[in-house]
């Protein structure tokens, strides 16, 4: 069968069987390796991918029902070639990986979670990844990068897309500016979506 | 085409199929993916029922302002459904067609007596949830037949509460024994009207009968002989995980929780968010 899929912003064409699954697409026909396959019976979470910023478990769906949303890969979350999202550099960081394995599932799963709020608790966190299994049971580490990753995200000037989608529109070349602003006064409060 | 070809599946969510066919348990011919019809999605009122279509998500069922405000014991035990990305593939028909017994959301069926909508080569059919039930991953859907909707009745009264509690191995895994509440009180603090159910324990949800508590004020005696009358006589399962006597005790227990739960969060006691 011919799929089309959007992966990270990008148009992937390709022909599978039916019963291909996302993860088996994404691996073998677009060579997008990033998403690891470990149980392949949606237990261990490390094929995580995001559908239209939701994360959802890329072997528990076939790759042609995947047709129409907006996939997001660990090879998409990187601002630029070469540089890391702040998530992936807190992950550095803290150690919040040893053989790596889940890694790619758990930064999606938290660029999901901080992508809603940067007001995480612990038990916001554990309840987000609680679908991830780190074999090497590094769970300390990886919930302290999270934390880490929020606390800076809360801090930076950083915008989140939608919030960076809203101001760019309105303000045109003031875009910068007003997000500087509106992130200062969304500080101390509640996270602004 | 269900009914054509005795060896297809319905497939919505897949969060359950697909492990299924991985692991070569299920081999149909043929899966007919039911996800995209809008018909089979959405939450809508509909004549003193909130009705839930079968392929809504359990994600969006959980953020859902409606499932909030008139069906509170679905809100409440949506947290426990899985994990956060199986909720956003994982729809809430699926989880009632797939019928495992300790599942949180046909618990909630049969406790609050939600209709079980499904179409058929004849037509619509509707099916009481606790005739619906008959054994562990079955139902009385037959071939060539798809779960539609669930409908659940909304409890008008205006002081509700709820309350629900399970025990499992880890987060998220299969409860060994789970107990659902829903309780209505007067501005006397006296019961007008209680639901409880259990799940995990047999081969179903079952739901209890509580109906002596009407009338009282819910006192933990009160509530501690109802569930002891209610008790007598629950069928167990015995297995791996934990035996049949096991199942039992804390069968009680968590009843108790629950209809504690749910008298102090229809008297403003307890607040009533999500606890977990």
């Amino acid at each position: 069968m011919k799929i089309e899929l959007n992966v990270n912003g990008a148009r992937c064409a390709g022909d599978v069987e039916p019963r291909t699954t996302l993860l088996d697409a994404l691996r073998d026909n677009f060579l997008l390796t990033g998403t690891h396959a470990g149980c392949e019976h949606g237990v261990c979470g490390a094929c995580t991918v995001l559908l239209d910023g939701q994360p959802v478990r890329s072997c528990l769906m076939f790759a042609v029902q995947a047709d129409g949303y907006e996939i997001t890969t660990i090879e998409g979350v990187a601002t630029a070639p070469g540089e890391m999202s702040v998530i992936q550099d807190a992950f550095c960081e803290t150690h919040g990986m040893q053989c790596g394995y889940c890694t790619p599932g758990m930064i999606l799963t938290a660029h999901a979670l901080l992508e809603q709020t940067h007001d995480v608790t612990r038990e916001d966190i554990v309840e987000a990844i609680s679908g991830n299994i780190c074999r090497c049971t590094g769970y300390g580490q990886i919930i302290e990068a999270v934390e880490f990753a929020a606390d800076r995200l809360k801090k930076s000037n950083v915008l989140r897309a939608s919030t960076a989608a809203q101001t760019g529109s309105a303000e045109g070349h003031d875009a910068p500016e007003k997000g500087v602003l509106e992130t200062a006064a969304d500080a101390p409060g509640k996270g602004s979506k | 085409m269900l009914a054509a070809d005795e060896d297809a599946r319905v497939i919505a969510g897949g969060q359950t199929l697909v492990p299924m066919l991985a692991m070569r348990l299920a081999r149909p011919a043929r899966l007919v993916d039911v996800l995209r019809l809008p018909e089979l999605s959405g939450i809508r009122e509909e004549d003193g029922s909130v009705v839930v279509g079968a392929t809504t998500r359990q994600a969006f069922a959980l953020s859902n302002p409606l499932i909030q405000k008139s069906v509170p014991l679905l809100a409440l035990v949506l947290p426990w459904v899985g994990h956060p990305p199986t909720r956003n593939r994982g729809t809430v028909g699926g989880s009632i067609a797939n019928a495992d017994p300790s599942a949180e959301i046909p618990l909630v069926a049969v406790t609050l007596g939600a209709e079980i909508e499904a179409m058929s080569p004849d037509g619509p059919m509707s099916t009481p949830a606790d005739d619906f039930f008959i054994g562990p991953m079955l139902t009385t859907i037959g071939l060539g037949e798809c779960v539609s909707a669930i409908r659940f009745p909304v409890w008008k009264h205006e002081r509700i509460g709820v309350g629900f509690h399970e025990i499992s191995a880890r987060r998220s895994d299969f409860a060994f024994v789970s107990a659902a509440a829903q309780i209505a009180i007067d501005e006397e603090g006296r019961c007008i009207d209680a639901a409880l159910g259990i799940g995990g324990v047999g081969d179903r949800p079952v739901k209890l009968d509580v109906s002596s508590l009407i009338g009282t004020r819910l006192e933990s005696a009160s509530l501690a002989d109802a569930i002891a009358a209610a008790a007598v006589g629950l069928e167990a399962t015995d297995d791996l995980h934990a035996t049949a006597d096991y199942r039992r005790r804390v069968a009680v227990t968590l009843c108790t929780r629950a209809l504690e739960d749910a008298r102090n969060r229809a008297s403003g006691e307890q607040f009533p968010g999500v606890a977990r």
